[in-house]
């Protein structure tokens, strides 16, 4: 049962935690949540989960003092950060109640109370004194003693610290702060017990409270910050970022309007422009083998000079030819060539009626067999060959006894963009991060996202389709490579191709990681019954087409000597960049100026 | 002088230019066809939009009373009555002038005549002129209650649209200046109407809204006690008001959901020790004090912070350690500060406009903060210069400022250690007496109750502060009409008389006047005959100044105290009246006024068979004094009051449960046993 209350207890500091602290990445810099066991003075006693500290010293004379850290030192990225310590007992009759809570820097002396040392600040008990690195205290909040709840807040955008006693504020106690300072209480009386709240519960001061006063001063100050100094500068910048952001994603009618009623010229021929439109929509829908083809045929040396993208783009390719889509395996397959799976980023522009796949079953037997007879060659040694089993009995579940298909309609790319930016949102927080150390490349992998149309979701679309089909077939009927016994050696033998690529590929030009591991996940959708339900069956989402479409559209671009990213996603990128520079380089306010905040 | 003369007959010039084509506008008023007076309005509107100028020449040449009938006549078309009004709004939104210009023309019946009209953009036009006018600090308030069917129309309007939520929350804030006024609103469901406006999605209502109830609560039990049952969507209201507190709202929203919360808390509605006050409210107000916020957001946030904590020490102490309030407040004197002077004159102007709003602000807090505890009142005299400025605050010329000293003054002197130290090293008598001399009521009730403290025994102000003939001044202000300076008055010359020496006594009595004295003996005040009689007490304290006092005025204050003793009094009077008879019976020739006074001896064992305690006490301890061994003719007055059957009296104290009885009885029976 204490098991169970620890969990609780858990989870809830961790709710707390995310919720004052968005903006800290625990990954690189987790928060405090107990005391240290190896950060302390031999005085020290920790229990309940490190939680509780206990003097067990002498308490003869300051040489008996001693401290403890928390785990990890506070990140500035979170603004604002506040703890509480509860004096649980005070200590033995007889002895003059020396206490000290506040912060330390790492590897400041641990025999001593906190605030006595340089890098180190404490507020005393017994005198109510604060202590800014020096053995002489300056007057500053009243004592305290068993029962109080003392409170720590580190202001890290302007580098003060205030204390709070039973949820009153006590005014700022030192100013000045140095970075990455621990939470540190210290005892000197036998029987002292403190409890520290990094969050496990609901803090006694509204520290909350403090924390929306803060996020309205940043953002009142970003809101006022001044731009511009000449008259209409500042638009004629924005109306270039969007028109270049507009050809940049190729809608081509959208970027001539604008540049139109703009006045300004586009630095790119229309032709080029909707060149790339073509194979971005052939990316998009899916249909890789046509996009590689055009790609091939518009800009002949392009992928020759890049054996990478290309590996990059057949292996898509081959994702694809799984998910049914692909041009090669689409012909072969009940469909005809020319209809295509809507492509649910974008509903509106697909729109289709449905056509229903005739007698299916037939397909299905043998696909199995098939399967397991060619998987120990696909996939790499020592893969699980119960998978294989698993695929072969659960034919059944691959049966379909309809699926849709949309016949192309030429969209207009403006409902494109219209469509575009809102529900990639998340998307843009998440990219941008995992992209600090390889800034450019992860801002081109971002920069698709107003083309795309993510949010929107397969349910719509059907609703959007004509009558005779069934709703959940989307779902739930999926068939491995639209369900015909042909694509599905087609997609074999693909497969086989792409592996002697690999092969030939690491001879040419070394290891490759990212490649291996590219070839190795697409691989793995073989592995499962229902690939689109598996572990790997994100990859046959359609949302991953994106990437490789910007990644392509970049490639496109340079060989044209034109930015590889259009200067808006730059600008976005940016602007998360220096966020989490900031969050490095301890400005702490950061902590309330997300770039999500701003794109609407 | 000659530039003068020489520009005169240009500005004429110009000016008969511009009447010119303000008497155009006016002209087309009269026009005979209803449309182009209307496009006579419409151009009108347009003229004077932000122009203070054409304002005043339309109101000289005589266009409200024009517009005014326009917009009242039934025959007018609705488009023109509400252009009217939008005119005549525009116009009231010039100078103060213009306002009184309006109210003049008797305005304001005209338009709340025209709310009754049903067109709501015709009322909302109205309204705002109203707003516009009502708002301004020309406008006699009370024009709003002369019609009584006014503010139950108002109410009703209320919900109308966001326009007259808007205008008609804003004319009640400003208007509800007394208690009567309040008592009118709240009559008419005004905490009813307005209560729903607080969740208003649009930021003026609620804030219009908010004001309403802040000048609604002030000092009001009624609205405060009906506050707290006010549910607004499903929360308690001072749930709504705690959150308009978080520190990401407007400051103005703050502050005044502070002051609303503040008003409850003071008559009662909300206990000192809720959270919402405690944890909320408090450090709101403590907020509102800090260097961050504006001039006039300080000085109200320090006003409403003391009248918060006034009666309650633990406020008090919360506040005392609260953000560094103690010294936050030191700020409040540095205004205008040697900066202001030197980037602009208008940013000093500004300060010097709040320089003694701050200062009294400050004053009247740190009374407040000390007013209960010792360590409070330690920190405050701590701060830096603190005895200084308070010191020159009471000479400054601001009568607020002057006020607010002298109760900083007298807060702090409840101190005994202060009253020790500081007060003495900084000579703060000096300038209290000073204040003394000439001063308003309220200045003097405040001073001279300081003044007690001051002549306090144990204070070393006491001797300079005899020595400048403070003893005339007291007595004139036991003259005074108001209680409050008599008993501040006798009470002081009574902590005069405290241990004095025989000249100081005499001097007292004879600068009084046993005249004057029998007179506040018979003040209508308990607090004043209390004080009276507790002088009376001082000055016959050793035997010496007992028998002489007693040799002159023996008879006057025999009499009194019979009087007293007779009379209706509490048991407190009575019980200083026989303490003071204790006295009298403690003199070598006094004593023999009581013994010679057989009806007095009566009245003393009617009082040693009382029920109460305290009053057989001080009975019996006037025998004892009697009966005293020591002295001349004590057989005799053993005798006497043997006879009298006080002995059997004594006798049955002995037994009294009360032990301090007890022992007194004893005492004196073994008097007779020596």
């Amino acid at each position: 049962r204490s098991d169970l209350a620890l969990n609780e207890q858990e989870k809830d500091l961790n709710q707390r935690l995310r919720r004052l602290y968005p903006a800290v990445n625990e990954e690189e810099t987790p928060l405090p949540r107990s005391w240290s066991p190896k950060d302390k003075f031999s005085y020290i006693g920790l229990s309940q989960n490190n939680l509780r500290v206990h003097y067990k010293g002498h308490g003869k004379t300051p040489k008996d003092a001693a401290s403890v850290r928390a785990t990890h030192p506070i990140p500035a990225a979170c603004g604002v950060y506040y703890f509480e310590v509860k004096i649980i007992s005070k200590g033995r009759d007889g002895y003059v109640k020396y206490m000290g809570i506040g912060l330390s820097a790492q590897g400041v002396n641990m025999n001593r109370l906190p605030g006595w040392d340089k890098h180190s600040y404490g507020y005393h008990g017994d005198d109510g004194h604060s202590f800014c690195s020096s053995g002489t205290g300056q007057p500053y909040g009243p004592t305290f003693t068993t029962g109080d709840v003392i409170g720590c807040c580190v202001n890290l955008i302007n580098n003060t610290c205030f204390y709070t006693k039973n949820g009153h504020s006590l005014g700022i106690a030192f100013t000045d702060l140095p970075p990455n300072l621990y939470p540190t209480v210290g005892l000197q009386t036998p029987g002292e017990v403190v409890d520290a709240n990094f969050g496990q519960h609901p803090f006694v001061f509204d520290i909350e409270d403090y924390m929306r006063e803060w996020r309205t001063k940043i953002q009142a100050q970003i809101d006022r910050f001044p731009i511009g100094e000449r008259e209409g500068e500042w638009q004629a910048m924005i109306q270039k970022m969007v028109a270049s952001y507009l050809v940049h994603h190729s809608y081509c009618a959208t970027a001539e309007v604008f540049a139109k009623s703009t006045d300004q010229a586009v630095h790119e021929e229309l032709a080029s422009i909707k060149n790339r439109q073509k194979i971005q929509k052939l990316v998009l829908s899916g249909r890789m083998g046509e996009a590689i083809e055009t790609t091939q045929q518009l800009y002949p040396s392009l992928l020759e000079l890049n054996p990478d993208l290309l590996f990059m783009l057949k292996v898509r390719q081959f994702i694809e030819m799984v998910n049914g889509t692909d041009s090669e395996v689409r012909c072969l397959g009940g469909r005809s060539p020319k209809s295509q799976d809507s492509y649910p980023g974008s509903p509106r522009l697909f729109n289709s009626p449905v056509h229903k796949a005739s007698s299916s079953q037939t397909y299905q037997t043998g696909i199995g067999d098939v399967i397991t007879d060619h998987l120990h060659f696909l996939l790499s040694p020592g893969f699980d060959s119960n998978y294989c089993n698993g695929v072969s009995s659960s034919k059944g579940h691959t049966l379909a006894h309809s699926h849709k298909s949309c016949p192309r309609t030429m969209p207009s790319p403006e409902l494109g963009v219209l469509n575009g930016s809102r529900g990639q949102q998340t998307n843009v927080g998440a990219e941008v991060e995992m992209e600090v150390d390889h800034f450019s490349n992860g801002v081109s992998e971002s920069s698709s996202n107003g083309f795309l149309n993510g949010s929107s979701t397969h349910g719509i679309d059907l609703e959007e389709c004509d009558g005779d089909m069934e709703v959940d077939s989307a779902q739930s009927k999926r068939q491995l490579c639209g369900g015909s016994q042909a694509a599905i050696e087609r997609m074999i033998q693909f497969g086989r191709e792409l592996q002697s690529m690999s092969e030939h590929l690491r001879r040419e030009r070394g290891k490759n990681s990212a490649n291996k591991k590219m070839l190795k996940d697409a691989f793995s959708l073989l592995a499962y019954s229902d690939p689109w339900i598996s572990p790997v069956g994100y990859q046959l989402d359609s949302i991953r087409r994106e990437p490789v479409c910007s990644t392509l559209n970049s490639a496109i671009l340079e060989t044209h000597n034109l930015p590889k990213q259009p200067p808006l996603a730059l600008a976005v990128g940016q602007a998360a960049q220096c966020l989490s520079l900031m969050a490095r380089t301890g400005s702490g306010s950061c902590a309330f100026a997300s770039v999500d905040d701003y794109l609407h | 002088m000659m530039a003068c003369l020489l520009e005169a007959p240009l500005r004429i010039s110009v000016l008969s230019e511009v009447t010119a084509t303000s008497r155009h506008y006016v002209d087309r008023l009269f026009d005979p066809d209803p449309q182009n007076v209307l496009q006579g309005v419409i151009d009108m509107k347009n003229a004077v939009i932000g122009n203070n100028k054409q304002k005043a020449n339309l109101i000289v040449l005589g266009a409200v009373p024009r517009l005014l009938y326009l917009l009242q006549q039934s025959s007018s078309s609705l488009e023109l009555r509400t252009e009217c009004a939008v005119v005549l709004g525009s116009l009231a939104m010039g100078t103060e002038n213009n306002i009184k210009s309006l109210v003049d023309c008797h305005i304001i019946p005209a338009l709340l005549q025209g709310l009754l009209c049903s067109d709501l953009i015709f009322i909302e036009a109205c309204l705002r002129c109203l707003r516009t006018v009502f708002i301004s600090p020309v406008t006699p308030v009370q024009l709003l209650y002369t019609d009584p069917t006014v503010i139950p129309h108002l109410m009703s309007l209320l919900s109308r649209s966001r326009h007259t939520k808007e205008y008609i929350t804003q004319i009640f804030a400003h208007c509800c200046k007394t208690p009567e006024h309040q008592t009118v609103l709240f009559n008419h469901s005004a905490i009813q109407n307005i209560a729903p406006l607080l969740i208003s999605p649009s930021d003026k209502v609620r804030m219009q809204a908010l004001k309403c109830f802040s000048v609604l609560a002030y000092e009001n039990t009624q609205v405060s006690m009906t506050l707290v049952n006010v549910l607004v969507d499903g929360e308690q209201l001072s749930q709504v008001f705690v959150r308009m507190m978080q520190r990401d709202k407007p400051i103005e929203m703050q502050l005044t959901a502070a002051k609303c919360l503040t008003y409850m808390c003071r008559a009662g509605a909300i206990r000192t020790d809720d959270n919402c006050i405690i944890l909320k409210t408090l450090p709101c107000l403590v907020r509102m004090c800090s260097k961050e916020r504006l001039l006039e957001e300080r000085v109200e946030g320090a006003e409403t912070l003391a009248y918060l904590m006034e009666p309650d020490v633990e406020l008090q102490r919360i506040a005392s350690f609260t953000d560094h309030l103690v010294s936050m407040l030191a700020d409040y004197f540095k205004y205008p500060s040697s900066v202001s002077a030197i980037t602009d004159i208008k940013r000093l102007d500004h300060d010097l406009k709040h320089a003694h709003e701050l200062r009294q602000a400050a004053f009247k807090l740190y009374a407040s903060l000390g007013s209960n505890d010792e360590d409070i009142r330690k920190k405050i005299t701590e701060t830096e210069n603190m005895m200084d400025r308070i010191v020159s605050g009471l000479s400054e010329s601001s009568i607020k400022v002057r006020l607010a000293a002298v109760r900083c003054l007298h807060s702090l002197s409840r101190s005994v250690q202060q009253l020790r130290t500081s007060f003495h090293d900084h000579a703060v008598w000096k300038p209290l007496m000073k204040l003394l001399q000439n001063a308003p009521d309220e200045v003097l009730v405040m001073a001279s109750s300081t003044l007690c403290n001051l002549l306090l025994e144990f204070s070393p102000s006491k001797e300079p502060i005899l020595d400048s003939g403070v003893i005339e001044l007291l007595c004139s202000l036991t003259q005074s009409d108001s209680p409050a300076l008599r008993v501040n008055g006798i009470w002081a010359l009574m902590n005069m008389a405290f241990q004095a020496d025989q000249k100081v006594k005499v001097e007292i009595v004879r600068a009084l006047g046993t005249e004057q004295l029998f007179r506040l003996l018979s003040d209508p005040d308990t607090n004043v005959l209390m004080k009276t009689l507790g002088l009376l007490r001082n000055l016959l304290s050793t035997r010496p100044h007992i028998d002489q006092i007693m040799s002159s005025h023996g008879k006057q204050i025999m009499q009194a105290v019979t009087l007293i003793l007779e009379g209706e009094h509490s048991i407190e009077v009575k019980e200083q009246t026989l303490c003071i008879l204790a006295n009298i019976a403690d003199g070598n020739t006094a004593k023999e006024l009581i013994m010679t006074n057989d009806d007095m001896l009566q009245k003393i064992k009617y009082y040693m068979g009382h029920s109460n305690v305290k009053l057989q006490l001080a009975a019996t301890f006037c025998i004892s004094n009697l009966i005293w061994n020591e002295e001349d003719g004590s057989q005799e007055r053993q005798d006497k009051l043997k006879d009298m059957g006080f002995v059997d009296i004594l006798h049955k104290l002995t037994q009294a449960s009360d032990p301090n009885l007890c022992d007194r009885a004893k005492t004196a029976m073994q008097q007779y046993l020596a």
